[in-house]
């Protein structure tokens, strides 16, 4: 059975499960809670998907995916919101570009990288480099200011820099 | 241009996210100083590295299905769907079990009409309210049904009204008045009928017991008698002309 006659909900949003599940899947770190996440957050979708009225639904549908992780891990979880206050200040890491063989880097170090960062970092990067946001999507999915996204970026990219350059 | 603070302007800048002027600083910036110059090109490699390094993750492919099931639940109702499936669902009940042909409805109403009818000549249970006078047996019914019934008395045509009831005929609550003739008891059953087309009076026989039925004016009449079928006839008629 199809959902198309809820006014294109089906044909719209249910295509990108792709991309809400690994964003959920980042969020959360973890493969079942990303899975009650992303039903959570469809079920939200189809509630509000008569007020959408924008021109992006894989954005629209990521904002929801994303409040739903943040609520969800507020109730259900531990500390897994770590305080950006964690992440150290940007300094300089291009002095030693030997010691940064990203090139060679193998995805398990870099996926462990990346879910060690604070989530807003995390959230930042898998926006931009796996789902390909402009700065300007991303400030509208995670309700922040441009200049907020473009700090974040440029500390979490300074982060990885760090971790995998270090351990190389 | 301090370095240091081009850190957050480099990442922009490899984003492509900064605006021509600031853009093209950067750019001669990057010409003179070769540390911001290894900044860059470890933040072109990094980007490069999480794009190409499958680090999506794939949802499992129950997932869909589960989502559908949900969006389909008791939290979620699928009114379009549901509308199909409910027209089905009675298509199917429709043929599987067509309604009652109109006559055999008739058949049981006048079968209950009957059955009433006995009922009501056990002793104590003609009349709710004894009276001659249909100004005390109309109001009586106010606030006893969702209608307001006609009440005449036809006492001068032979046919004196004695009272009134209430009672339970096709499933809800009717008025019924009491007529006399001689030493026969009438029942006349009377409920509204919206919609309902005027019909002649149908006559039947039950029992023994004489059965009269026709609409008029989106009220149903019944009659219950065992007086002869002219004069029951012949009430039918005022109730039908004078109501």
């Amino acid at each position: 059975m199809s959902l198309e006659p809820v006014y294109g909900f089906e044909t719209q949003v249910v295509p990108h499960m792709a991309a809400a599940y690994n964003l959920a899947r980042w969020l959360t770190r973890n493969d079942h809670d990303a899975e009650d996440v992303v039903q959570e957050a469809y079920l939200r979708a189809f509630r509000f998907w008569e007020s959408f009225r924008g021109a992006d639904p894989r954005a629209w549908l990521l904002a929801i995916v994303r409040n739903t992780c943040f609520t969800w891990l507020q109730q259900n979880r531990k500390p897994n919101i770590e305080l950006s206050d964690a992440m150290p200040d940007l300094t300089m890491t291009g002095a030693n570009p030997e010691a940064l063989l990203l090139a060679n880097v193998d995805a398990d170090r870099l996926r462990q990288a990346v879910e060690e960062l604070p989530i807003e970092f995390r959230e930042a990067i898998v926006l931009r480099e796996l789902e390909g946001f402009s700065y300007k999507e991303i400030s509208s999915i995670t309700a922040v200011p441009i200049g907020t996204v473009m700090s974040r970026l440029a500390r979490a990219r300074n982060r990885l820099q760090q971790t995998l350059g270090g351990a190389a | 241009m301090s370095c240091e603070s081009n850190q957050e302007l480099l990442s922009a800048y490899v984003d492509g996210e900064l605006d021509l002027v600031r853009s093209l600083e950067i750019e001669k910036h990057l010409e003179t100083c070769q540390a911001c110059a290894r900044v860059e090109q470890n933040q072109r490699t990094l980007s490069s590295a999480l794009r190409t390094g499958s680090l999506h993750y794939h949802p499992p492919r129950h997932l869909e299905q589960r989502i559908h099931t949900a969006l389909r639940g008791p939290r979620r109702v699928n009114w379009p769907i549901l509308a199909v499936a409910a027209s089905l669902l009675l298509a199917g009940i429709f043929f599987a079990f067509r309604p009652a042909p109109p006559n055999l409805v008739a058949q049981l109403v006048a079968q209950e009409v009957l059955d009433s009818h006995l009922r009501s000549l056990l002793p104590g249970h003609l009349a709710d309210v004894q009276s001659s006078d249909r100004h005390t047996v109309k109001p009586w019914f106010a606030g006893k049904l969702d209608f307001s019934p006609p009440v005449a008395d036809f006492a001068q045509d032979g046919f004196p009204l004695t009272g009134g009831r209430i009672d339970s005929v096709n499933g809800r609550t009717v008025a019924v008045l009491v007529y006399q003739r001689g030493r026969h008891v009438i029942n006349a059953y009377v409920w509204p009928s919206p919609g309902s087309p005027n019909s002649k009076v149908n006559q039947a026989s039950l029992q023994g017991y004489n059965i009269l039925h026709w609409t008029h004016a989106g009220l149903e009449w019944w009659l219950a008698s065992d007086l002869n079928i002219q004069e029951l006839n012949t009430i039918a008629n005022l109730l039908d002309t004078r109501n």
